[in-house]
């Protein structure tokens, strides 16, 4: 495999040899991953063309939840024990400011809009709404015990928070800022994902061991997803991270110490496969053209790269310890 | 993890600073509202209080009360999303002979589920008592296997772990850590012998072999007590002098007597499990994993202290009957014991896995922490101890074992 990979990347060289010869311009397809370190108080960048990371950027204190800006200028970290979001300029991978969450941001969400940002605050049970650009508090909602995952709705017009020990997914108006519904779903809800034609959320229950899908208009659950992988205990499948190809044909779901990731029939919800990742899978981002999936191996300090189209991991990634969130540049 | 046991007489100072018997304790006081309906909740909690060998040890005077406090707030943020409203009324008690007269309190409230910190003696009475009122009483601190066995009540819910599920928790580190070969030392108080027949079961089920057994006698006296330490620097080593080829010393002393004396203090250089020095838990200060520092920072921010084991299994107590509530959709005591008692039902405590209960004792199955004092050291179930149906069924009484016919 490993052989092949460097025959591969020989002949590109050549290949792209023979177009500079040419006298063409190298498309700029190369992406640019970040990836949060939990334990190290750093951030990994990959760069995707090499599959291997370029940098190591020192941030604030338990980095954690991690996006990008929509015009994909600007980083965003949620740095939990430094009770900060951290704005990293995506050029020279610089701190440039903060954000002021409150206290122990863990994850965020930015409106489709590009602003304002929603951030759970765990300790508590808030979710405060940030103006980017001005850099400022627009509110704090009162929300479930432990407020976690965070999901925009496609046409913008609905917040979904989860809250780790409520056991809820709340479902907030854009607009009025008001809680419109409280769907129940299974024990420590972490990640909520809208699909892209807006009409389901899915959220995993980490200590469930579920994905519950719910109905974005009817607020109910609709399906319940199982798991169940061969010569596992089934307390060792924890859900946690959710991601929908552009058709919302395929979903993927990190399972935490189970080491896999499911790959689901997003219409029909029945398992296609299971890929073998590494060490307690948490979260994961496509590039832009969804061409790979990164995943981040906490225990194992690595990124699984999957071959969306093949369904084949085909390469892991060494990053710091604990890698948490992972986010690719647009460009 | 164990407590100390009521003392017939004993005053406390935790008696002095309680709430009187029955005062309510809303959760978050303005959040819900009145004409909300509400699940009662009742802690009967005995407030005698034994000597500690460390003064770290001390228990303090709303140990376990705070932790229920926590949850029945936790559960009223829920609350307000479901319609429901959670109340506890506190009942202290400074003996067992006040135990039926703040039970009769309790029930004049309109309460049906009620934690206990009490002995196995007076929950008993109590179970028997409450059985035709339709009470359910969960144990929050009694380690007694025989409450689980012979003495099992379809109306307890036992959400303390066993002596045999802690003996069993140390044995799978030790036996892990191929320190097999054991000397167990115990105290002369009736507790520490069952505690020292745990370990001589858990030593049997998981390999382990015990070489020497000493008893450690209480001759009473002071625990504290100025220069007291000099002496305690040569009894110990003689103690335990002159024993076999040993690994590990373990000790159950849940009075705390003299474990607390043994560490860096033996004859040879070994260490100690049990009692002191790796202690199996249900919580510890320290624990951060699986969300653990959120609950520790919500803990410390309302209770001004950090939370111990007892807290610990006050607040899973507690939020097991908000679970139930939320998923029942009810605050009908019947109904919330009713979904609580489903094969289905879990609840997240913090543990990296959902606590279910043992329908043949109910139990509450969980993992057991093992702790130095300033770390987790492991968490047990051990990889490796195999079971057909959850590994966490291999820390106590199991199904085929089990002499509980639940009644």
């Amino acid at each position: 495999m490993q052989a092949e990979m460097k025959q591969f990347a020989i002949r590109c060289l050549a290949l792209a040899g023979l177009l500079a010869a040419a006298g063409w311009c190298l498309p700029a397809w190369a992406y640019t991953a970040y990836v949060t370190n939990e334990r190290d108080n750093t951030m990994s960048v990959i760069d995707l063309d090499q599959m291997k990371t370029v940098k190591t950027v020192p941030v604030g204190q338990r980095p954690r939840g991690i996006i990008m800006t929509k015009d994909g200028s600007e980083i965003l970290i949620c740095a939990s024990d430094d009770d900060t979001i951290q704005i990293l300029d995506a050029k020279t991978l610089q701190v440039i400011g903060v954000l002021p969450s409150g206290p122990d941001p863990e994850t965020f969400a930015l409106h489709t809009s590009g602003n304002p940002l929603y951030v759970s605050n765990e300790n508590d049970n808030m979710i405060t709404v940030i103006d980017v650009p001005a850099r400022k508090v627009l509110a704090q909602i009162p929300t479930g015990v432990e407020p976690e995952g965070m999901a925009v709705s496609p046409d913008g017009e609905t917040i979904v928070n989860t809250s780790e020990t409520t056991n809820m997914a709340h479902f907030l108006d854009f607009k009025t800022r008001k809680m419109v519904a409280n769907v129940l779903v299974d024990p420590r809800p972490r990640i909520a994902r809208f699909k892209h034609d807006g009409s389901e959320v899915w959220v995993s229950s980490e200590l469930g061991g579920t994905v519950s899908v719910i109905d974005a208009a009817k607020h109910s659950v609709t399906h319940k997803i199982h798991f169940d992988v061969q010569g596992l205990r089934a307390e060792s499948i924890q859900p946690v991270g959710i991601a929908f190809t552009k058709d919302d044909k395929t979903a993927f779901v990190a399972l935490g110490p189970a080491n896999r990731v499911a790959v689901l029939d997003a219409q029909t919800y029945k398992l296609r496969k299971y890929l073998l990742v590494g060490q307690r899978v948490w979260h994961m981002a496509f590039t832009p053209d969804q061409k790979y999936l990164l995943t981040t191996n906490g225990l194992s300090n690595d990124v699984s790269v999957i071959d969306v189209a093949s369904l084949e991991v085909v390469k892991s990634i060494q990053v710091g310890r604990l890698p948490w969130g992972v986010v690719v540049s647009p460009k | 993890m164990t407590r100390p046991k009521a003392v017939p007489g004993g005053f406390g100072r935790r008696a002095l600073i309680a709430t009187a018997a029955g005062a309510s304790l809303a959760g978050t006081p303005g959040r819900s509202r009145a004409d909300t309906p509400a699940v009662k909740l009742g802690y009967i909690r005995s407030t005698a209080r034994r000597p500690t060998i460390s003064l770290l040890d001390k228990q303090a005077p709303d140990d376990g009360l705070a932790g229920a406090k926590l949850a029945i707030a936790d559960n009223n943020t829920t609350g307000q999303f479901m319609n429901q409203r959670f109340e506890l009324s506190d009942a202290p008690v400074r003996t067992d002979d006040e135990v039926p007269a703040s039970l009769e309190t309790l029930v004049g409230q309109g309460i049906a589920l009620i934690l206990t910190d009490l002995p196995a003696a007076p929950l008993l009475k109590l179970a028997d008592d409450g059985k035709k009122k339709g009470l359910t009483f969960f144990n929050v601190a009694a380690p007694d296997d025989a409450l689980r066995q012979q003495d099992c009540r379809n109306n307890v819910i036992h959400v303390a772990p066993s002596r045999s599920m802690l003996a069993d928790a140390v044995a799978q580190y030790l036996v892990w850590k191929k320190w097999s070969r054991w000397v167990l030392a115990y105290g002369s108080h009736p507790d520490d012998a069952l505690l020292a027949d745990a370990y001589r079961r858990s030593a049997k089920r998981f390999g382990a072999r015990i070489v020497k057994e000493l008893e450690y006698k209480d001759t009473g006296g002071a625990r504290q007590t100025d220069s007291g330490v000099a002496q305690t620097q040569k009894q110990m080593p003689v103690f335990t002098q002159g024993l076999p080829e040993y690994d590990v010393l373990v000790a159950a002393d849940e009075n705390q007597v003299f474990a607390g004396y043994l560490p860096y203090r033996t004859w040879d250089a070994r260490p100690v499990a049990g009692s002191a020095g790796l202690r199996p838990v249900t919580w510890d200060p320290n624990s951060e994993s699986w969300g653990g520092t959120q609950l520790q920072d919500r803990f410390i921010r309302m209770a001004h202290r950090t939370m111990s084991p007892l807290d610990m299994q006050a607040w899973v107590a507690c939020r097991m009957v908000g679970e139930a509530a939320s998923r029942s959709r009810s605050t009908d005591p019947a109904v919330i014991m009713q979904d609580m008692r489903k094969p289905g039902f879990g609840v997240a405590a913090y543990k990296g896995q959902t606590l279910t209960l043992r329908d043949w004792d109910w139990q509450l199955r969980q993992p057991i922490l093992l702790a130095d004092g300033r770390a987790v050291v492991s968490i047990s179930p051990q990889a490796g101890f195999l079971h057909q149906v959850t590994a966490l069924d291999t820390l106590g009484i199991d199904r085929p074992e089990t002499q509980c016919k639940l009644k």
